[in-house]
């Protein structure tokens, strides 16, 4: 996965007129913090978009691949934390949005 | 074929309460390796075929689920989808690795990864991938776990994983022994959920265990008894019918008073964690709520307001009909994290901000409560309990925000009433030096008692053994809070796990307790404890 940033894209996104990208945060509010439900939801969702999608923790934090169950859970992401989302592709926008409304509403738990 | 005379008896430790006769039958274990690598092409179809068997596996069990089984179930299912965890074990199989070993060593790095940090949550999610291991692994063998009764009903496994545990027909068996585990791991949880006796890391059972014999597995002390002797027979046939017994006495003191053998009164309490189950609670069975928790109220995310609150005080304040109530201000922090009011990444929550700390860190918040509280002892004895208090000018902190919280009500004209002020005893400073603190209350919560007195984390599974509730300091602790209570002429209490705990009552009254605030389910072991202390 490229770590790029979007500003600075490479020869290959530059070269497609459609890749679009968009970026987005939100805070985990789930006391027990982004565990195996929400997690599941999270990447559930983020398959349904034609766009790369990934998630980090803290500015600094790895991105990861926003559709791997493994990858999301290995974040081992706490409540309170803040998830910075990132999208690249035709969907991205979309993708950043429905993501980042996901979290907010603290994954329709119950 | 065990020799019937040589009876074998195995330690563990119980991890769900109960005590069963019957026939013990090994479990077989899928994590052995067993194919030769044929072509890579050959090794990828017999692989993607193994996947999608064990996926539909999940998906049936998942449906016969309740929620917290089905929420295992569905992270599993999502790991068999996931193409980057996939990707690396289809890669070792192109590379001319057998697909078992390919699966095993991709799995093993991921749950190596997963034991990592300090979040036990986290950690535990490593038990799920071990179980997706497993269960791929058996389709790959062509070891389907389908359900074949086995010939017993006590299953001994080396390791049990949660969805095997779940797949299994507990109406065929009555009890598990596994070697692997912890009282804390997932499995135990389902098992006590389900009041499935459980013992858990016996040593070497699988290997002693060739072929199913009869057994006792005594998941009151831990052990596992393969062919017992007529005369372990005898005796466990006498401990099982005085469980009985003590079920149905227990049962029958429900709504009586608690006395000893010596005819003294003991006030029995219920602690209220959720007000919901108090509906389900004659409120004759018991002299008051000696702790609720609050930490509920604040779950969701948001704060709760003031109304909100108040009203949630008056349903206890009705629920108790006059007798006391006893209401804990907020403690989060520790293990119970709170968005928008815990600290983030502290090294070490239990030593760092926690209950009153936090609440003085955010003094709206405690006094919003503390208003809700004295409006509500407008209602009856409502008592204010701080929880995790170190030195009296905490105590003097939290008075003044109450002292403001009241002159605020008056001056609002809202009817409302002091409470009683007191505190927790948890902290071993407090409870080394109770007289210096100017409080109408004392109650003792056993469970950070011993964890801040043997400097073992109620988190960690590995220190279970050493956090000893009986251990001498501890009740050393108990008994020097009891007697300077004494001395300053107000009421002590303890409202931990211990007081729950039958085995431990009669330690309690010897130290000098009489008033004890219990589970709501153990009202009545807890009754028939005191009556058999003399």
């Amino acid at each position: 996965m490229s770590e790029l940033p979007a500003e600075t894209a490479g020869p290959d996104e530059s070269a497609d007129a459609n890749e679009t990208v968009a970026t987005g945060e939100a805070t985990i509010q789930d006391p027990t913090g982004l565990h195996a439900r929400p997690a599941v939801k999270l990447t559930k969702l983020a398959k349904t978009h034609d766009a790369t999608v990934e998630i980090r923790t803290g500015e600094e934090g790895k991105w990861v691949n926003a559709k791997s169950p493994n990858a999301v859970m290995k974040l081992k992401a706490g409540s309170g934390e803040t998830l910075f989302v990132r999208a690249q592709g035709a969907q991205a926008d979309d993708a950043v949005k429905a993501l980042v409304a996901l979290i907010e509403r603290d994954f329709d738990a119950e | 074929m065990i020799e019937t005379s040589g009876e074998r008896i195995l330690s563990g430790v119980a991890a769900s309460d109960g005590l069963v006769v019957g026939r013990a039958v090994r479990l077989a274990s899928a994590a052995e390796l067993q194919r030769t690598a044929g072509s890579p092409e050959e090794e990828r179809s017999v692989l993607a075929g193994a996947i999608t068997r064990a996926t539909e596996q999940l998906e049936a069990l998942a449906g016969a689920q309740d929620e917290t089984g089905a929420e295992i179930l569905e992270f599993q299912t999502a790991l068999l989808e996931d193409e980057d965890l996939l990707a690396p074990v289809y890669a070792a199989v192109e590379a001319g690795q057998p697909a078992d070993l390919a699966w095993i060593r991709i799995i093993d790095g991921e749950v190596t990864e997963y034991r990592e940090g300090e979040d036990d949550y986290f950690k535990a999610r490593a038990d799920d991938l071990l179980d997706l291991k497993e269960r791929v692994l058996a389709a790959l063998h062509g070891k389907e776990t389908a359900q074949v009764k086995l010939d017993g009903d006590i299953i001994i496994a080396r390791d049990l994983t949660p969805s095997r545990f779940l797949e299994l027909d507990w109406s065929l068996y009555r009890g598990v022994a596994i070697c692997g585990g912890s009282p804390t791991s997932h499995v135990a949880i389902l098992a006590r959920a389900r009041g499935i006796p459980l013992v858990v890391g016996l040593e070497d059972a699988p290997e002693t265990l060739v072929a199913a014999c009869p057994a006792v597995l005594d998941a009151e002390s831990g052990r596992l008894i393969l062919a017992p002797t007529t005369e372990t027979l005898e005796e466990i046939g006498r401990r099982l019918r005085a469980r009985d017994a003590d079920d149905a006495a227990a049962q029958s003191l429900l709504g009586e008073a608690a006395v000893t053998a010596q005819g003294e009164r003991i006030e029995i309490l219920i602690n209220a964690d959720d007000p919901r189950v108090l509906a389900e609670v004659p409120v004759a069975n018991c002299d008051g709520i000696g702790l609720t928790r609050t930490e509920f109220l604040f779950s969701d995310g948001a704060l709760p307001d003031e109304q909100k609150q108040y009203e949630v005080y008056r349903d206890l304040m009705t629920w108790a009909a006059g007798r006391p109530v006893i209401i804990r201000t907020l403690d989060a922090g520790g293990d119970k994290p709170i968005p928008g009011v815990t600290v983030d990444d502290e090294s070490n929550p239990f030593l760092g901000l926690r209950g009153v700390r936090l609440s003085l860190l955010k003094p709206e918040v405690m006094k919003l409560q503390l208003r809700a509280l004295a409006r509500a002892a407008s209602l009856g004895p409502l008592k204010i309990m701080i929880p995790m208090v170190t030195v009296p000018e905490e105590v003097e902190a939290v008075r003044a925000l109450l002292e403001a919280a009241l002159s605020e009500l008056a001056a609002q004209g809202v009817a409302h009433a002091r409470p009683q002020l007191g505190m927790m005893v948890e902290v071993p400073a407090a409870a080394l030096a109770a007289e210096r603190f100017k409080v109408d209350f004392f109650s003792i919560g056993s469970n950070d008692l011993i964890q801040y007195t043997t400097a073992c984390a109620r988190d960690n599974a590995a220190v279970t053994g050493l956090a000893d509730a009986k251990n001498p300091a501890v009740l050393e602790l108990i008994r020097r809070t009891v007697e300077a209570a004494a001395r300053m002429g107000v009421e002590v209490s303890l409202c931990g796990d211990m007081a729950s705990d039958p085995n431990a009552i009669p330690d309690l009254l010897d130290c000098g307790l009489r008033r004890l605030s219990v589970a709501p389910a153990q009202v009545g072991r807890v009754k028939l404890a005191v009556r058999r202390y003399d």
